[in-house]
Parts: C-alpha cells; structure tokens; sequence
C-alpha cells in the first residue's frame, strides 16, 4: 500500500527555523532516520497496521543504524548521542508509526536504559551491546491488571529461594511481551504494601515459568505487540537482580526516560499529520476550488501548524535541559501531556480534512489518531499528568 | 588500493529553485543543500571496496564553499576515511575546477578515481573526462557496473537501448551512474565519529574559465489539465484533442 504522496518524500515541518537550533550531527542524525523511515517504513505500515503485525524484519536495520539506546555510552555498543539527537530518532520513528516509535523506546529507555542505570558491570557488559544490535529484545513488566497508573501497588513477588530468587505474578499491557528475549520485571522483595521494596530484575524469557500472551483486538498500536506476561515460580540466578534498583523511584526513573521521547515522538506523528493534510488541502478540487482554498480548511491547518510550531520549541528547550541535568520529570510531564494531546488533535483534525479518504490505512492520519489514543494512555494516562503537574504548582497531591 | 571521490554540494533535487538576482545563479536561501546523488554512488563505491579488500585508504575531495564542508562530512559518516575541501568562493566552470581538481588528484598517488557522471545542479558531464585528461589517465564515464581485477578495470556502461562493456588499466577515472549500488545510509555512530575524521582545508583560486554562463531561465510552468468531460460520452473529444492538438496518435 502506498499513499499518493509516498513517492515525495517527508521534509519535516520546521515553520520558526528550528532547525537552526540543531547542530550540523543533528541534523544529519534526524536526516538519516528520516530516509530510513521513509525508505523502508512508509512502503509496508499500512498493510502491518491493518494485519495487526509488528515489522519484525526492521530490527536489524534499526539495530545497524544505531536507534536503540542511542543515547547511551559508546563504551556499551551504543551511539553516545545527546539527548536532543536521541529525541529527533524518536521523531522520526513515530513520524512513520508510534507502534514503532514504541519498540525503540522500549528498547532503549525502559530496558537498556534500567540496565545501565541500575545495573552491575557484567550485566551492562553482557546486555547492552545486544540490545543495541538488536540481537536481543527486550520488554518492560511494571503494569499490572489492577495497577496501572498507581503501579507502586503492584503484586508481583520476589522471593529469595533456591540460592536465587523467585519470582510470581502477572504483568498487562506489555509492550514487545511476545517477541521479547528479555523482560525487565519490577517486584516487591518485601511486604506488598510496601513500595520501598521494588526491585528491576533481568528476565530472559526462555526461562521455565514465563509465558507471554498477545493482546487480541486492539484498535490502536496494531503495529505493535502488546502482551500479558505470566510469571509462575520463575527461577533467576542472584544475579538477575538490577543492583542499585531500589523502590518505586527506580521503574519512574526509567518512565522519565521514555516520556522524554514520547514527548518527541508525538511531534512526529503531528507533523505526518499535517502533511498529509497540506498535501491533500491544495490538490483536492470541491467546488472548483482546492478544499486548502477554503477558510475552514485553512483554520484547520493553521491550528495544526501553530501547535507543532510550539511543541518543536517547547520539546527542544526540554532536550537541551536534559543535555544540561536539568531536567524535572515534572518539566517532561507537561511535554508528554501537551504534545500527545496536541498530536491527537492534529490526527483527528487531518483525518477530517481528508474526507472520506481519511479512513483509509492507505493514508496515515487515522492510523496515527488511533495509535495516539494509546500513547495518550501509556506512560502515565493525560490525567495523571495533569495531577503530577497539580501537585507540583500547589503543593498538594491530588492521587 | 589508494581510491578517491570527488563530491560537489548541490540543491537537493526537490528544492524549488529561485534564480538570483544576477540572472545567473540560483538564490541559495532556503534552499536545502545535499551530496550531488550521482557522487553518493562513489563515495559507496569506495567504501564498499576498501571493506572489501580490507586495506587502502579512501579520500573524499570537494571543491566548494565552506559550506561543503557539512558535506564531505556526510561522506566521511558513510564511511570515508579523510576529507580534502578545496575552498573556493563560488564555483568555477567545469575547466577550471577539473584544473583545481587534477592539481589535487595528481599528488594524492591515487589508484582509483570515482565521481557521479556528472552533477545535479548543472548537469555538465565534463568534470570527471576533463581531470582524466588532466591526469593522463584513462576515463570511463557513466559506469552501472564496475569490475576491478589486479589492475584492470572492466565496467559496463547503459548506452540507448545496450550495455557496453570496456576496459581499461588502474589508474583511472571513473563516473558512477545509478544502479552501480545502493548507497548506504550514514549511521549515527558514523555520523559521531566523522566529527573525529581529518578534514583539510586548501584555499584555491580558479583559473581562467573556458566559457561564461549567459543566463538562467525556469522552464515555463506547465498548463493546468484540462477535463473534456466525464464518461465514455467524453471519449469521442478526448480522441479528436489527442490527434489534433497534442498529435499524439
Ligand atoms: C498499547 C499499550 C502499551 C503499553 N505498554 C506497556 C509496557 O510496555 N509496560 C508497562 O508496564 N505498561 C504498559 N502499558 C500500560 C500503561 O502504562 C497503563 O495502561 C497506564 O498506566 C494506565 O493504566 P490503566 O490502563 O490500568 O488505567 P487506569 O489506571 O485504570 O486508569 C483508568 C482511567 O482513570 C484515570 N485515573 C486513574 N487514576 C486517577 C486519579 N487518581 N485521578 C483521576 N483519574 C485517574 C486514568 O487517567 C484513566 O483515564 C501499555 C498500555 C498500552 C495501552
């Protein structure tokens, strides 16, 4: 399936020259994604959207290039980039899907970057570099059936046994659950009331006890795998545990890491929402006038455009905070709450403009619109930011 | 084996054009800059050779602007393991910069010299011939194939309607056509580490120029289409329009 417009290829939305906020390697890093999405994405999403398929034969591509955990050490296999360049991949990559978008964030900020945070030196030695390839894949276990935006009450149990630890319970909404090689596991090795004692542990998936079960019937993400994993006396070694992981804060630290580029992201889908939208604005004849030739077509794209406009600035001032160590997870709340939110608006609005055409996986604004409806839910929900940033302007915490 | 590319900085191909105000030029602003497209099959060409052949060295050289710098970059996070610029302020005609390029060339002790067959932005075709000549060297333009034993080269070029094949000894020149490989993408540790690649700068100035550019003109826009009607009603006028005003049957 190809669109009308997949022989043109993307050039970006950049209305207040934020490209010269870039520098000359990131621009050449968001170029390279940028082809590689559009040489190599754009040509089969459709038909894995509709299939309900994940593009497993990408992974090694985006492994060879280096989008995962992009922004972690050299040292470790990885691409040692700074943290506005590791957000433009993500651009780039939900520019074509978030579903794909979701796989590298997975990948790099909820499982390579644990490791690397809270890991010990042989398990970064060992893991990273396969991660980085893509010779391994990996998954991030914190949501539960009954906890999802309050996981510090999450069930799932370590206990020492066997001279290594055992671990019991259930996990939902997995992203990469099935193809994973390797799950990342948050559990309590104490009391369940007791979120101080969360602990990460590094689960290879052949490992007797685990099983994963894909999600049936998702309308959204339907490029992307999503899973409930079963955890059932599964045995680890002592050194599945993730050392320096300890509490609640641990498993947020890496949802900070992943916000960041969901925050990103979004902005691509808007902007592959727009172009759409632009494109078909000026070349579709109603009324013997093309419909981007009428007030409210133009409304609607001058909406579209001011808010992609905003959220590039916002979103780059947050990069270059993080590049600076100082970044709050409060600061990338209100990026993740405004752009997804925002992105969803352009989706719906595009696929509007486009009429009956709209509808169709053979173009991309409906797919993106229905993907964002997750992303405005993983994460942290829309509301829940909303709360955390509540708390953060009155002092007072509303969850 | 010692390989070189020369690789220009052009408009990219989807930029929309303004000619400047000396009716010679085009207006470089806003305009989005990239490797001429035929020369990315060099630059490929060489790197893949050298992974190959697991020795040499590979060398990008660029007559250009500063600006060109960004773009031998782009070169060197391919693959490439050393830039030259030879900085000039505007581009010269194809005589002269096949001069500055061949004065470049001549001392590198080059095996191998790959460029694209010609570049996008003016479309001469002269460059690669012009520094073969320059060099004594033999020169096989537009090559989509490109086989090299010890030290004969055998490629094959698309000519109208046949492929012909040619040989010719080591060293030599030759311009790269589409469909000689794919060129690959830069990857971003690529990209990180052309930072850390050796890039020279040589100011030079152009000789004199064999011919001048007169002006420069768009080609004029092309008519909306036209709807003779709707339906098989429509066929007998789109029939009479195609033989009679656009003789096309
Ligand atoms: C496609 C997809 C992929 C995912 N991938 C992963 C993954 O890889 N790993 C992982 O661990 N999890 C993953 N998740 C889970 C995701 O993070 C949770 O779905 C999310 O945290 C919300 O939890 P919930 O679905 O249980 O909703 P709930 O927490 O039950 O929320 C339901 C509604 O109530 C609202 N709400 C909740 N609490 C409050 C409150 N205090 N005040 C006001 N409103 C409130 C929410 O905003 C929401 O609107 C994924 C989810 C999806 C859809």
């Amino acid at each position: 399936m190809s669109s009308p417009a997949a022989n043109s290829r993307f050039t970006g939305v950049d209305f207040y020259e934020a490209d010269r906020l870039l520098s000359e390697e990131e621009r050449a890093i968001r170029d390279t994604v940028r082809t590689w999405v559009d040489d190599n994405l754009m040509p089969i999403i459709g038909d894995c959207y509709v299939e309900g398929r994940f593009p497993k034969e990408l992974i090694g591509g985006m492994g060879e290039l280096g989008f995962f955990g992009a922004n972690l050490p050299e040292a470790y296999g990885c691409a040692g980039l700074n943290n506005v360049a590791y957000g433009l991949i993500m651009q780039e990559l939900e520019r074509g899907d978030s579903g794909v978008r979701s796989f590298a964030s997975v990948q790099g900020a909820l499982v390579m970057y644990p490791i690397f945070a809270f890991g010990a030196e042989e398990q970064k030695q060992y893991w990273l570099p396969r991660l980085a390839s893509g010779e391994e894949i990996g998954c991030f276990g914190l949501t539960e059936p009954d906890f999802g935006s309050n996981p510090a009450g999450l069930v799932t149990t370590a206990r020492k046994g066997d001279g290594g630890w055992v671990l019991n319970g259930t996990k939902m909404w997995i992203t990469n659950g099935s193809q994973a090689t390797v799950a990342i596991v948050w559990a309590k090795v104490g009391e369940v009331d007791d979120p101080a004692s969360i602990r990460g542990f590094i689960v290879p998936t052949n490992t007797p006890g685990f099983t994963a079960k894909d999600q049936k019937g998702k309308l959204s993400l339907r490029a992307s795998d999503t899973s409930e994993l079963h955890l059932q006396d599964v045995h680890l070694p002592v050194d599945a545990l993730l050392p320096e992981s300890s509490g609640i804060k641990s498993p947020l630290m890496c949802l900070t890491q992943a916000r960041y580029g969901i925050a990103w992201g979004a902005i691509g889908a808007a902007m592959a929402c727009y172009d759409e939208a632009l494109r078909y604005a000026v070349n579709r004849v109603m009324f013997d006038r093309p419909i981007g030739q009428t007030q409210i077509q133009q409304v609607r794209l001058a909406d579209m455009l001011t808010e992609i406009t905003k959220a590039q600035l916002l979103t780059l001032q947050l990069g270059r905070l993080k590049d600076d160590h100082l970044l709050t997870p409060q600061q990338v709340s209100l990026a993740k709450r405004n752009n997804v939110n925002m992105a969803t608006e352009c989706a719906r609005e595009a696929r509007r403009l486009l009429g009956a055409n709209g509808i169709l996986a053979e173009y991309h604004s409906m797919r993106h619109m229905a993907n964002l409806e997750s992303v405005y839910t993983y994460e942290g929900t829309h509301d829940m930011h909303s709360l955390i940033l509540g708390e953060k302007i009155t002092g007072l915490s509303a969850f | 084996m010692k390989i070189a590319v020369c690789l220009k900085r052009v408009p990219d191909t989807t930029a929309k054009v303004v000619i400047a105000d000396d009716g010679v030029s085009i207006d470089p602003t806003g305009v989005k800059f990239v490797p001429n497209p035929y020369d990315e099959y060099a630059i490929e060409e060489a790197i893949a050779r050298k992974t190959a052949a697991g020795e040499g060295e590979t060398v990008v050289v660029s007559l250009g602007t500063d600006a060109a710098q960004e773009t031998i970059r782009s070169a060197l996070a391919m693959g490439i393991d050393r830039g030259v610029l030879l900085q000039i302020a505007e581009h010269p005609d194809p005589a002269a910069a096949a001069a500055l390029l061949a004065d470049e060339l001549a001392t590198g002790g080059y095996d191998l010299i790959l460029m694209g067959k010609m570049a996008v932005d003016d479309s001469q075709h002269q460059v690669g011939p012009q520094v073969a000549e320059r060099l004594g060297m033999a020169c096989i333009t537009a090559v989509a194939h490109l086989k090299i034993d010890g030290g004969t080269v055998t490629a094959e070029r698309e000519i109208e309607g046949a492929v012909e094949v040619v040989r010719c000894g080591l060293p030599a020149v030759i311009t790269c056509d589409k469909g000689l490989n794919t060129p690959r993408l830069p990857a971003l540790k690529g990209i990180m580490a052309a930072k850390k690649k050796p890039l020279d700068i040589k100011p030079v100035t152009a000789g004199e120029s064999a011919f001048e550019v007169l002006s420069l003109t768009l080609p004029p826009d092309r008519p909306p289409g036209r709807i003779v009607g709707e339906g098989p009603d429509a066929v007998p006028e789109l029939v009479r329009l195609l033989r009679t005003e656009a003789k096309a049957i």
